[in-house]
């Protein structure tokens, strides 16, 4: 079973599904979005038969697969799984067959092809389940930029608003960062021995003197910290996830911001040691800064899939922190939080999609008292909201629990200040509900027929999983931590990181 | 008295220019013995048997490593690589030039000294047969070519250079449409050009004056034992580099490029961004690496300035076109920086990753242009950046290849844009220029986006009211863009093959 190749299977199953989607002519749409349901979901069952295959506390990378591509590089098709890699893997095969679900509608009013449009979506799975599953530094690069090209093409052809602009500064923006990437990768491959296999150069960045390695470092965080995206480098993701179709923005900060804070967390920490523990402190103020502020920014939002995009940036802060403060406990939580966002998140974000489908407009102000007339669909929100604000009892509460203790055993300031931004979200969640659900109904949402259809079938379908899976990671995240942790715990030994001995040893009585 | 001794000659290894030279002058004859009718298809057939035979030369001569003729030809792996992609690279411009079924009569001119403007001049763009003159030309230029990146004197190369300098100047002047721009492009490329084969040959005479001797190996030997004053060594130097950047297209000596591409008749466009890049950055690597390398450490930060500079005034001013064979022209500009960041990392790597670039680079213009020559309105081509809005919605198969190569030479990986840039940059680290590769990242950074506005306005701007018509490619156009956009996908997600064959050509004979 371990010697299956899982992984290269899983990258180019989406592509071909992608191919064949696309020689689907336009008139058949019906056809091209089911044989893409089906497609996702056979890549669903493939991660999950990977999932049972892999063994908790074996090797750190299992799956390893390898291909000569272009010798005189040294550059080769590796493909291998952390557990954090898996959970992601697990998460992506989870999210594209929903969000596809959720996405059925979405381009019959349009005058554009259909079958483009989940052509497109599965090339994007492609491209993610691609990065995620490398583990050779030059194929990485390759995955990390193309996974530009169909998204760049989701938003400005499918997108609504000012969906132009929004996809020309999404692609510069990650186009920027990519270079800086490329001119590390440069200098990683002609200082790190010629090669571009990660373990090998795990070993072989240790000669790399220390200021180089903090300038190459500074590389890779760049591009990771634009895609995550961190404070200062955010302002794409509120344009981009404004004006991408609302299953594409889930998938967007659901499972393609995570490549920001996986390659931290892969490439940073593990390649340049010395220069991650000497850039932690920059990295924590900025994740805390971007905690804080964009939830301010999200609480001003009138605009509904901005404002998501805003929680999002919050969030992302968490997970920075839950990184680089350097303890197990913290790491995975991170993780964790990975995943639970993509799974909050991408429920919001298709929930709102929903609203937003129903109304024409994604103003917060355009609606008031929906649930009046949506009582079930409110209902939705009201679970994505609260989940999103990590309520104790889903699952997002576990992680950022996890985060703020592993944090506070090493770096207390950051930690209390961090706490803030809880508050801050019960703001922004709850106020939006108040005004978009609650209260007296607008008036003018009567006029708007599909304002007064509740949840359909096919909607239903689409949430159940995901509110499902965050009720059950909520009560017992720990086949999921399981995986996770192995993996944080030698991510943490290349850093070099020992985790705080806990106060009971250290004072002889029990602290607190 | 001694009786003169002709040295002795390899035939083998002359080869290829000598089939090309020939097939030129057979070319002039049969300009004069073929009707009319059958001109045209006979002179394509006999410069493309040409240039096939040509390359079958070279492929047959690929494991000579040999000085010959008196020492003026150096027949060595980077020879006989930059001649065998010069010959596929002219090869498919060939196929451009021939193309005659998408415009009445092709893209040249029957008679380029009619008056522009008069009767006869209308009667001649309404669709007279073009010149069939453009085919031993663009043979004899290939020769040229072919001598340049072999010639291992410097007044060998001087011959060689002007051997393709001169018919690219008159074939710029053959296009059937804007005949004043073709016109001032081919006059503006003629003096420049010939202002810089003066420098060149100025710093001949330099260099011959402090080495005591032009051939580059007396030159390398003269300068790891300096006898003269090295003032000669370095006027000679400049003066000789002059020459060559004014041929590749590097700033300050670039000025000429946006012109001449945007006047000249696009398939000579495509054949001198393609052909004209190889022969000129070969025959500087030529020079740098065998007679000057003993320098290096005076040249490479001169030259380094250079190639910052050509790729900033490239990107920026590429920025500011919205004429799309300008924007191509300033791309091209901004490439050869690249590539002679390449050039100086002066290694192995440095020399492999250069031929590797000039060939990826090559067969993405060719398409580039390919495509342009299609989009076409009542005046001809259609250059103008907002003739192009919504061009995606009417042709999504020209707009999706153009998008292609745009994201090629936007570096996006999988495409031969990526691993080009990768392996030049690659090598300058190794050789110690990071600087240059820094710069290099950043003006890609700038230069992705006036690519990235011609890919907006192809698919996500509305058309506009009088969209041009894209016409459909003739059997010759649809091969060329085939063979650009194949050779692009295959360099950039298999280059391996193309790598090794340039590591093992990447040793200069002295």
């Amino acid at each position: 079973m371990k010697d299956f190749p899982f992984l290269s299977i899983l990258t180019f199953l989406p592509l071909v599904g992608a191919a064949v989607v696309a020689f689907i002519p336009r008139t058949k749409a019906e056809l091209a979005k089911i044989v893409a349901l089906g497609w996702s979901l056979a890549v669903l069952v493939l991660s999950a038969v990977m999932w049972a295959a892999f063994t908790i506390g074996g090797d750190r990378f299992q799956f390893r697969e390898s291909y000569a591509w272009i010798p005189s590089w040294d550059a080769r098709l590796t493909f291998a799984a952390d557990g954090i890699a898996l959970v992601m893997l697990l998460l992506i095969a989870i999210l594209f067959p929903v969000v596809i679900l959720a996405s059925w509608h979405d381009v019959d009013q349009s005058t554009r092809s259909a079958p483009a449009y989940f052509a497109l979506l599965l090339a994007f799975e492609f491209t993610m389940i691609g990065v995620f599953a490398a583990a050779d530094v030059f194929l990485f690069y390759v995955f990390f930029e193309i996974m530009l090209i169909p998204m760049y093409f989701i938003i400005g052809s499918f997108g609504s608003g000012q969906k132009q602009y929004a996809a020309v500064k999404f692609f510069l923006y990650s186009l920027v960062g990519g270079l800086f990437m490329l001119a590390s990768v440069i200098g990683l491959w002609a200082l790190g021995g010629h090669t571009f296999d990660f373990a090998e150069l795990v070993k072989g960045t240790a000669q790399i003197d220390q200021n180089t390695a903090r300038w190459l470092f500074l590389g890779f965080f760049v591009a990771f910290a634009i895609k995550a995206p961190f404070f200062p480098f955010h302002t794409w993701l509120p344009d981009s996830g404004g004006a991408a179709p609302a299953g594409a923005a889930a998938l967007l900060v659901g499972v393609m911001d995570k490549v920001g804070t996986f390659g931290i967390l892969r490439y940073c920490l593990s390649l340049f040691p010395e220069a991650s523990r000497w850039f932690a402190p920059a990295a924590m103020v900025l994740a805390v800064i971007g905690i804080i502020y964009a939830a301010l920014l999200a609480v001003g939002q009138n605009d509904l899939k901005r404002l998501v995009s805003y929680t999002s940036i919050a969030h992302f802060g968490f997970i920075g922190i839950g990184i680089f403060a350097f303890t197990t406990q913290a790491g995975t939580g991170a993780v964790l939080y990975m995943v639970n966002h993509g799974l909050a998140t991408g429920l919001l974000f298709i929930v709102v999609g929903m609203f937003v489908a129903r109304r024409g407009s994604a103003l917060v102000s355009d609606f008031g008292g929906a649930g009046k007339l949506m009582p079930v669909l409110a209902g939705v929100l009201f679970f994505a909201g609260l989940a999103s604000l990590a309520l104790p009892g889903t699952a997002p509460f576990v992680s950022e629990f996890l985060v703020l203790i592993g944090t506070f055993s090493t770096h207390k300031g950051y930690a209390v200040v961090a706490t803030l931004g809880i508050v801050l979200a019960a703001a922004y969640v709850l106020w939006m509900i108040q005004r978009t659900t609650q209260g007296t109904l607008n008036p003018a949402l009567t006029d708007v027929p599909a304002m007064s259809k509740d949840i359909t079938l096919r909607e239903k379908a689409v949430v159940a999983p995901l509110i499902l899976l965050l009720l059950v990671l909520g009560f017992y995240p720990k086949p999921v931590t399981d995986v996770i942790n192995p993996a944080v715990q030698a991510t943490m030994q290349d850093v070099g990181a020992n985790d705080p001995v806990p106060a009971v040893e250290a004072g002889g009585k029990v602290g607190g | 008295m001694e009786s003169l001794q002709l040295p002795p000659i390899d035939y083998g290894a002359l080869l290829p220019m000598l089939i090309l030279f020939g097939a030129a002058c057979l070319g002039v004859v049969a300009e004069v013995l073929i009707p009319q009718r059958a001109r045209n298809a006979v002179q394509l057939g006999l410069a493309l048997l040409a240039v096939v035979a040509a390359l079958v030369a070279v492929v047959w001569q690929r494991g000579t490593r040999t000085i010959t003729i008196g020492g003026a030809v150096a027949v060595d792996g980077p020879t006989l690589f930059l001649q065998g992609s010069i010959l596929v690279l002219g090869g498919v411009s060939l196929l451009l030039i021939g193309e005659r079924s998408i415009e009445r009569g092709g893209a040249f001119v029957s008679q380029a000294a009619i008056t522009v403007g008069s009767q006869k001049d209308m009667q001649q763009a309404g669709g007279r047969p073009g010149a069939t003159e453009v085919y031993p030309l663009t043979v004899f230029a290939l020769g040229g070519m072919l001598l340049f990146v072999a010639a291992n004197d410097l007044l060998t190369m001087f011959v060689a250079l002007e051997v393709f300098s001169l018919p690219l100047y008159l074939l710029c002047a053959l296009a059937r449409r804007r005949r004043l721009l073709s016109q001032e492009a081919a006059l503006k490329y003629f003096l420049l050009g010939s202002y810089a084969s003066a420098f060149f040959l100025f710093g001949v005479a330099f260099v011959y004056g402090y080495a005591g001797g032009i051939q580059l190996d007396v030159v390398h030997e003269a300068v790891a034992n300096p006898q003269r004053s090295e003032v000669l060594l370095y006027v000679g130097l400049a003066m000789v580099a002059i020459g060559l950047l004014f041929k590749a297209a590097l700033a300050p000596f670039h000025v000429w490029t946006p012109d001449v591409y945007q006047g000249a008749p696009t398939p000579v466009t495509a054949f001198m961004a393609a052909c004209t890049k190889v022969a000129a950055f070969g025959a500087l690597l030529r020079i740098l690496y065998v007679a000057f390398e003993g320098v290096r450490w005076s040249f490479q930060p001169i030259l380094g300035t250079i190639a910052v500079l050509t790729m900033f005034i490239g990107a920026i001013l590429a920025v500011t076109q919205t004429d799309l064979k300008r924007l191509l022209a300033y791309s091209s500009i901004a490439n050869a920086g690249y590539l002679l960041v390449g050039v100086l990392a002066l290694n192995e790597e440095g020399l492999s990753g250069t031929m590797f670039y000039l060939v990826a680079y090559g067969f993405s213009v060719l398409a580039a242009f390919a495509i342009i020559s299609l989009v076409r309105d009542a005046d001809g081509e259609a250059t103008h950046l907002s003739r192009w809005a919504g061009i995606g919605r009417k042709s999504p198969l020209l707009a999706g290849v153009f998008t292609f190569i745009l994201l090629t030479f936007a570096g996006i990986p999988l495409t031969s844009g990526f691993t080009s840039k990768f392996a030049v940059f690659g090598a300058a680290v190794e050789g110690g220029q990071t600087w240059l590769v820094i710069f290099g990242v950043i003006t890609s950074m700038l230069l992705a986006f006036p690519y990235l506005r011609v890919v907006v306005l192809m698919w996500l701007s509305e058309p506009g009211e009088s969209a041009p018509t894209v016409s459909i490619p003739g059997f010759l156009t649809s091969a060329v863009l085939g063979i650009g956009v194949i050779v692009t996908v295959a360099l950039g997600v298999v280059p391996a093959p193309l790598i090794d064959l340039t590591r093992e050509a990447s040793e200069f004979v002295r």
